[in-house]
């Protein structure tokens, strides 16, 4: 169906981070761990959803010269709101994912997505483009943070596989962050071929 | 729907009605979830108060009041007591030295200055690096632990500075920013207790 395509499109063959090479900021900067990159990814996820609904919705009403400045307020809107609750609701969350958070905002995935799609298509498709595209990109980021924390610490999602101090301590840092999805996107484009 | 045109009018008119109505909701939101996130905030201050100095049985909160460092923090104090007794004190200090900015820790002293336990409440270190000092100076191996230590008594500065506390590997300047809260917190309240009980000597020469 139409609107599977619109899905699985967004999760796997134009999947943000694997594909497309968008929002690569939170991406790096946020995997250190499976858990932190599946929180980032939910919480992009969402405003992703809210804002492709809003913007699908509103599209008409607002006029073409100043819909960049109104994309970024509702996206920005809804970034506030994830916030905000998760300060409220998810406060250990919060801590390890904080910074990153506003950063949503400038996440070129959201505002790609609210350009590219939402504002010429209608409001079940968007919201769908949405969430296919916030999963993989969920999808992605914990993928990406379970590599990290294996290689790194020994552990995932928390739980130690083995000893921390075997870890390559490389794979926590930044450099780490490069190295792993490099190889991560080497093996999807070879598994897309075959 | 046909597109509403670029004209000026139009474009103020959206521009206002989509910030009004943003402005709107998120002050909604922020009525809806401050609570939450005071409670939240004063849970995670009590864990650690409970954790720092355990066993009291007064409520630290209540009875806090605020010392003011030679940096010019203001360091809140929170005596924790068992029955008249003070065990000691949680006092949650900061720096400013850390690798990335600041570090705040919540560290227990008895009223003599021994330091009972400590937390670290927010830090910016590098992960798998600095990051490891919530775990590193409460592990019994060499001289990493500074717990049951005395400020007086052990030179808290990171061994490479000739102190007597062992640094994280591959993160030294962490460790000093670490122990350098510590100091902060021990100096600031020595030097406000001396003030009112003689027991504990104005002297502290070699500690900084």
């Amino acid at each position: 169906m139409n609107q599977w395509k619109n899905f699985s499109k967004g999760f796997f063959k134009e999947n943000a981070v694997f594909t497309l090479l968008l929002g690569m900021c939170p991406t790096l900067g946020v995997t250190s761990s499976a858990i932190n990159g599946l929180g980032m990814g939910l919480a992009t996820t969402f405003v992703l959803i809210m804002s492709n609904i809003v913007v699908s919705l509103v599209k008409d009403l607002i006029p073409d010269k100043v819909r960049i400045p109104a994309f970024i307020v509702i996206i920005a809107s809804f970034v506030t709101v994830v916030e905000l609750s998760m300060q409220a609701y998810l406060p250990a969350l919060f801590e390890s994912l904080g910074l990153f958070i506003p950063l949503i905002v400038v996440n070129c995935v959201v505002l790609g997505r609210a350009e590219a799609f939402a504002s010429k298509n209608g409001f079940l498709s968007s919201m769908i483009d949405g969430a296919g595209m916030g999963l993989g990109f969920a999808m992605a980021l914990t993928i990406l943070g379970g590599v990290r924390e294996f290689l790194g610490s020994g552990k995932i999602f928390g739980i130690t596989i083995y000893p921390e101090q075997y870890g390559m301590l490389v794979f926590v840092l930044a450099p780490g962050a490069f190295i792993a999805l490099g190889y991560l996107i080497a093996i999807i484009n070879k598994l897309k071929k075959a | 729907m046909a597109k509403t045109e670029s004209t000026l009018v139009n474009m103020v008119l959206a521009l206002l009605i989509i910030t009004a109505v943003a402005g709107g909701s998120l002050g909604m939101v922020y009525k809806v979830t401050k609570e939450p996130i005071a409670a939240a905030k004063l849970a995670k201050q009590k864990k650690a108060i409970e954790q720092v100095v355990p066993g009291f049985d007064n409520n630290p909160t209540d009875e806090a009041y605020e010392l003011t460092s030679k940096e010019g923090f203001a360091l809140k104090v929170f005596p924790c007591k068992k029955g008249e007794e003070l065990l000691g004190v949680a006092i949650s200090t900061k720096t400013e030295k850390g690798f990335s900015g600041e570090i705040k820790v919540m560290v227990g002293m008895k009223p003599d200055g021994t330091i009972i336990n400590y937390s670290v409440l927010e830090h910016k270190e590098t992960p798998g690096l600095g990051s490891k000092m919530q775990a590193w100076f409460r592990m019994d191996k060499g001289n990493q632990s500074v717990l049951g230590k005395n400020p007086k008594t052990t030179k808290m500065v990171v061994s490479k500075d000739g102190g007597q506390v062992d640094a994280i590997t591959a993160a030294t300047i962490s460790s000093r920013a670490f122990l350098d809260a510590i100091m902060v917190a021990y100096n600031t309240y020595m030097d406000n207790t001396d003030a009112h009980s003689s027991a504990t000597t104005k002297s502290k020469g070699g500690q900084s």
